[in-house]
C-alpha cells in the first residue's frame, strides 16, 4: 500500500521510500523517513497534489510522488 | 573580498551573515526588516538566482554594520543541482568570502522539519543563531530557552511580520559576531557508518570543499577563520589556527563535509568544483556498502529531532493527537473550505486571474496613454525649441522616444507586482499552485507558472518578472521562454490593421463574422503554441531533473503595505536600471538604422522639411478641424488635377504634407534600415514579404505596434498612421508586386499576423530576459527559436496555400 492510496485522515505509517536516489532522498529529507507516522489531509480538487501531515508540520506533494512511500495503518 | 585584503580591520568592520531557512518561513521578510531601505541584487555565478545582500546596522556594538546575505529557501544542505549548491557553498564560503554567522530561520509551527537544517548547519559548525519566527501563529510558543540549552546556539523568538523581537535578534547577533556559537549536538549515526565517513574525511577533496582559502598552497591569514569555531571538538586544532598561517580545519568538521559528499555526490549529479578522486571514492564507498546509507543518515537526524526537539515543540511530535490549533490556522481552515473547493475554489480563482487580467489590460492604459502623451508633447516641444537637424532628431526620435519606450511599463509592472504581492503575501498563490498543478503538471510547467502566462495576455515585460515567484531556476527559464508566445497587447494594432484591410467584413453562415473569427483563431493558435513550446523545451532545452514538487499551503495572513510597496518599487527600479539601459540603447542604434546615411539632397531635404513645418503651421491656424490625415490623398488628386485654380492655404499644406510624407518614405528607403530590408528581401520573399514590409519589421524591433507606423512612413503616409488608418489600409490593399500582383492577400496577411505572432520582435522582452537570467545566452537562444519557429510557420502556411491555390 502505498501513501498514494490511502483514505484521508488515516493515521499511517511510512515502512518505506523507494524511487529515484534524488527523489526518494528529498522526500525523507522532508520528514518522510521509515517509521514516521503520516496522514493525508486534504487532496486537491483535481485529484493532485495531496497534502500530508506528519511531526506536526504539513507539505503537499504529487500523488507520483506519494506512490514511492510505502505505507501501513498504524 | 576578506583574504588578500591589506586591511583586515576593514573585513573585521563589516562581517558577512547568512540568511538561510526553509521556503515559506518569512525569510524575506525578515530579510527587509534587518536591512531596511535596500538591497544590493547581483547574481550568483553561472546561475540565474538571485543574489540579495543588505545592510545590517547595529547600535553600539563592536561592529556597527554587518552584510546579510538572503541565501535560496531550502530544506536542506544536501544537493545535487548547481542550483542547490549555492546554499552549502554560501554557508561555507567556498567561492566566496565565507560568513561569519549563519541566522536560520525557522516557522516556530514547523519546528521539527525547519530545524533539520539547522542540525546539518551546526554539523558542519557554521557559527549558529536561530530565530523562532511566526510566534504569532502558535498557541503554545515552543521553549525557546530549551531548545537553545539542546542545540546550544541562541534562539531568539520574532515575528518577522510586524517587526516584534528585531531589537533581541539585533543584539543576539551582534553578540554571535563577537563570540560565535556554535553548537555541539550531533546525530545519533550508527557506529559502522561513522567508521566509513572518518576514512573519507582524509579525502584532501573534502577540505577543498571549503574553497581555496584552505588549500596548502594558498594559506593567508583568514579573519574569519580565526573567529570561528573554538572549543569543539578540537580545541587542539583550532588554537593552532590562531597561530599557523594555514586555517586548521576541526576533525568533526571534516567528518560533516565528509557526510556532505556522501549524501550530495551521485553519478548524475551537477555539483561543480568536486575533486574527481573525491567523487570516485564517494561513490565506490556507497557501492561497498550493503547498508542503506542516504536513510541511515536522515534517519539519524530525524531520530534525533524527534526524540529532542519535539518535546519543545508547539505542536505534538505526532499529529494524530488533538493537534491545538491558533485562531490564524482555525480561519485558515474555514477559508480553506472554499478556496480549496471544486466549484467555489475554481470560480473564486477564475475571478482573481480576470482581476489580474483586467488591470494589466485596462486598468494601466489611462497611465500608458499619459506616459505616452506626456513623451509626445516633451518631443514636440523639444522640436518646437531646438533647431531642426540630427542632433535635435537624435534627442527627439533615439533618446526621448528610447526612454518613453521604457517608462510606458512602469504602470504594467507595478501593477502586477501589486497583484502578485497581494497574492503571494495573502498566501492565495500558494493555493492557486495548489488548484492548477494537475493542470499544469500535464504542460510540464510549475503551478505557479500560470499568473505569469496570464499576464503575458497583456505584456511579456512585467509577465517574466512574475516568474521570480518561482523557486526553481529550471521552471522560471522554461516559462520565460513561453511567455513571449503569448499573444501580448503590442500586436493587437498589427492584427487589426491586417484584419481590416485584408479580410472582408462578410459574415460567415449568416452570423459569424470573419474578421472577428480570424482575431479569436490568432488568439487560440498563440495559446497552441505556447503550450507546445513548453511541452518540447521541457522536454529538450530546460529538461532539469525530475523533482518531488513540495508545496506548503501557509496560513491567510494580512499583506503589509510595507512588503508590497518594497517589492513594487524595487522591481520597477530593477528594471527601470538593468532593462531598461539596453531597452534605451536598442531604441537609439535602431533611430540610426533608420535615419542613417541621410539622403545626398540633406539640404534640400531640410529645405522641404522646414517650409512643409511652416506651412502646416499655418495650415492649422487656417484649417478648423486638425490636418485630416485620411482626406490628404483625395486632396491631392484633386489639386493636381486643377494646375490653374488658385490654391487655397489648406490645400497647399495638404499638397507641402505629402511632399514631405513622400520625402520621408524615400529617406527610410535610403536609410541602412531601408537596405537591410531590401537585402533580406530575398529571405522574406517566401514568406509572401517584400522589402518593404522587411523595413517594418526591423522597425517592429522597437515594439510590435511600431509596426503600423512604420509601414505609414514606408508608404508615405506619415508617421501619425495607426491601425484605424485608412488610408494605409487602402495603400496596402493597392500595393502591386512587379508582376502586377497585389502584394497583399489574405494569405500574406496569415502569413506575416503568424511570423508576428510567433516572432521575438520585442527587444524589450530580450532586455528583460537578459536581466532575469544575467546572461546574453537565454535572450540569444529565445530569440533564435522563436523567429525560427516564426519563419517556419510563415513558410508552411504562404507556400502551402500557394499550393493549394490562394493567392
Amino acid at each position: 500500500m502505498t501513501l498514494a492510496d490511502v483514505a484521508l485522515k488515516q493515521p499511517m505509517t511510512v515502512v518505506a521510500v523507494g524511487g529515484e536516489r534524488g527523489l526518494r532522498r528529498r522526500l525523507m529529507e522532508l520528514g518522510l523517513v521509515p517509521g514516521t507516522t503520516v496522514t493525508v489531509e486534504r487532496v486537491a480538487p483535481l485529484g493532485d497534489p495531496l497534502e500530508l501531515r506528519a511531526r506536526g508540520c504539513t507539505l503537499s506533494i504529487r500523488s507520483s510522488d506519494a506512490r514511492a512511500i510505502a505505507v501501513a495503518p498504524c | 573580498m576578506t583574504d588578500s585584503t591589506p586591511h583586515e580591520d576593514a573585513i573585521v568592520e563589516r562581517p558577512l551573515v547568512a540568511l538561510v531557512g526553509n521556503p515559506n518561513t518569512g525569510k524575506t521578510t525578515l530579510f527587509n526588516r534587518l536591512t531596511g531601505a535596500r538591497a544590493r541584487v547581483g547574481n550568483y555565478p553561472g546561475v540565474t538566482v538571485e543574489r540579495r545582500i543588505g545592510t545590517l546596522t547595529f547600535e553600539d556594538a563592536r561592529f556597527s554594520q554587518a552584510d546579510v546575505l538572503d541565501l535560496p529557501g531550502t530544506y536542506s544542505l544536501t544537493a545535487r543541482s548547481k542550483e542547490e549548491q549555492i546554499a552549502i557553498e554560501s554557508v561555507l564560503g567556498t567561492s566566496s568570502p565565507p560568513p561569519a554567522l549563519a541566522v536560520l530561520v525557522v516557522d516556530a509551527g514547523q519546528l521539527v522539519r525547519n530545524l533539520y537544517l539547522g542540525l546539518q548547519l551546526i554539523e558542519l559548525e557554521v557559527p549558529l543563531v536561530v530565530a523562532l519566527n511566526m510566534m504569532d501563529e502558535v498557541t503554545t510558543p515552543p521553549d525557546a530557552e530549551g531548545l537553545a540549552r539542546l542545540f546550544g546556539v541562541p534562539f531568539v523568538p520574532i515575528v518577522a511580520r510586524r517587526g516584534d523581537g528585531m531589537e533581541a535578534l539585533t543584539k543576539t547577533i551582534a553578540a554571535a559576531l563577537a563570540a560565535p556559537p556554535v553548537g555541539k549536538v550531533r546525530p545519533p549515526y550508527p557506529q559502522a557508518l561513522l567508521a566509513e565517513v572518518e576514512q573519507l574525511a582524509q579525502h584532501s577533496g573534502v577540505l577543498a570543499l571549503l574553497g581555496e582559502r584552505h588549500s596548502p598552497a594558498r594559506a593567508p591569514i583568514d579573519a574569519l577563520d580565526l573567529a570561528s569555531p573554538a572549543g569543539v571538538d578540537s580545541d587542539e586544532a583550532t588554537a593552532s589556527a590562531r597561530v599557523a598561517p594555514c586555517a586548521r580545519v576541526s576533525a568533526a568538521r571534516l567528518r560533516a563535509l565528509a557526510l556532505w559528499a556522501l549524501g550530495s555526490i551521485d553519478e548524475d549529479d551537477e555539483l561543480t568544483g568536486i575533486e574527481p578522486s573525491l567523487r570516485r571514492a564517494c561513490l565506490e564507498l556507497r557501492a561497498a556498502s550493503d547498508r542503506d546509507v542516504d536513510a541511515e543518515i536522515i534517519g539519524a537526524r530525524y531520530r534525533f529531532l524527534d526524540e529532542h526537539v519535539a518535546p519543545l515543540a508547539a505542536t505534538p511530535a505526532t499529529s494524530d493527537a488533538v493537534v491545538e490549533i491558533s485562531e490564524s490556522r482555525r480561519l485558515t481552515e474555514r477559508v480553506d473550505r472554499v478556496a480549496l473547493h471544486p466549484v467555489w475554489g475554481f470560480a473564486l480563482f477564475a475571478l482573481l486571474m480576470l482581476a489580474v487580467f483586467q488591470a494589466l489590460f485596462s486598468w494601466a492604459d489611462p497611465a500608458i496613454t499619459l506616459i505616452e502623451s506626456l513623451f509626445g508633447w516633451l518631443g514636440a516641444s523639444a522640436r518646437a525649441t531646438l533647431p531642426a537637424g540630427i542632433l535635435t532628431d537624435l534627442l527627439v526620435d533615439g533618446v526621448l522616444g528610447g526612454a518613453g519606450n521604457v517608462v510606458v511599463f512602469l504602470p504594467q509592472i507595478l501593477l502586477l507586482f501589486l497583484a502578485l504581492g497581494l497574492l503571494e503575501d495573502s498566501g492565495y498563490m500558494a493555493r492557486a499552485a495548489y488548484l492548477m498543478d494537475r493542470i499544469m503538471k500535464a504542460l510540464g510547467l510549475h503551478g505557479r507558472a500560470f499568473v505569469p502566462l496570464l499576464s503575458g495576455c497583456a505584456c511579456a515585460i512585467p509577465a517574466i518578472m512574475a516568474t521570480r515567484t518561482m523557486e526553481r531556476e529550471r521552471d522560471r527559464l522554461l516559462t520565460m521562454l513561453v511567455v513571449p508566445l503569448m499573444t501580448c497587447s503590442a500586436r493587437l494594432p498589427i492584427y487589426t490593421l491586417i484584419i481590416a484591410a485584408l479580410f472582408p467584413a462578410t459574415q460567415l453562415f449568416g452570423f459569424v463574422p470573419v474578421q472577428g473569427l480570424v482575431m479569436v483563431g490568432m488568439y487560440l493558435l498563440s495559446m497552441l503554441f505556447t503550450l507546445a513550446a513548453a511541452g518540447v523545451l521541457g522536454r529538450t532545452v530546460v529538461r532539469g531533473r525530475r523533482m518531488p514538487l513540495v508545496l506548503e499551503l501557509p496560513p491567510y495572513r494580512l499583506p503589509t503595505l510595507r512588503s508590497l510597496l518594497r517589492q513594487m518599487l524595487g522591481r520597477a527600479g530593477l528594471f527601470l536600471k538593468e532593462a531598461g539601459t539596453v531597452i534605451l540603447a536598442c531604441t537609439i542604434v535602431l533611430w540610426a538604422l533608420l535615419s542613417f546615411p541621410r539622403l545626398e539632397s540633406a539640404r534640400m531635404t531640410q529645405d522641404v522639411a522646414s517650409v512643409a513645418a511652416s506651412s502646416v503651421a499655418i495650415a492649422n491656424v487656417a484649417a478648423s478641424p486638425p490636418n485630416e490625415l485620411a482626406s490628404v490623398p483625395a486632396i491631392a488628386t484633386a489639386t493636381a488635377a486643377l494646375p490653374a485654380s488658385p490654391i487655397c492655404g489648406t490645400l497647399q499644406s495638404a499638397l507641402d504634407e505629402d511632399a514631405r510624407n513622400g520625402e520621408r518614405a524615400r529617406r527610410l528607403e535610403h536609410s541602412y534600415g531601408g537596405r537591410l530590408g531590401k537585402f533580406i528581401e530575398p529571405a522574406i520573399a517566401p514568406l509572401g514579404f517584400d522589402w518593404k514590409i522587411g523595413i517594418g519589421l526591423l522597425g517592429a524591433f522597437a515594439a510590435r505596434e511600431v509596426f503600423v507606423s512604420t509601414m505609414g512612413l514606408v508608404y508615405g503616409i506619415g508617421d501619425g498612421a495607426d491601425e484605424e488608418s485608412l488610408p494605409l489600409r487602402a495603400k496596402l490593399k493597392l500595393e502591386k508586386r512587379a508582376d502586377g500582383e497585389p502584394v497583399y492577400t489574405p494569405l500574406t496577411g496569415l502569413s506575416l499576423m503568424l511570423f508576428f505572432m510567433l516572432a521575438c520582435q520585442c527587444m524589450s522582452t530580450l532586455a528583460v530576459v537578459k536581466r532575469e537570467t544575467r546572461s546574453w545566452r537565454w535572450p540569444a537562444f529565445l530569440f533564435a527559436y522563436m523567429t525560427a519557429l516564426a519563419y517556419l510557420t510563415s513558410l508552411l502556411v504562404y507556400q502551402g496555400g500557394r499550393l493549394l491555390g490562394f493567392a
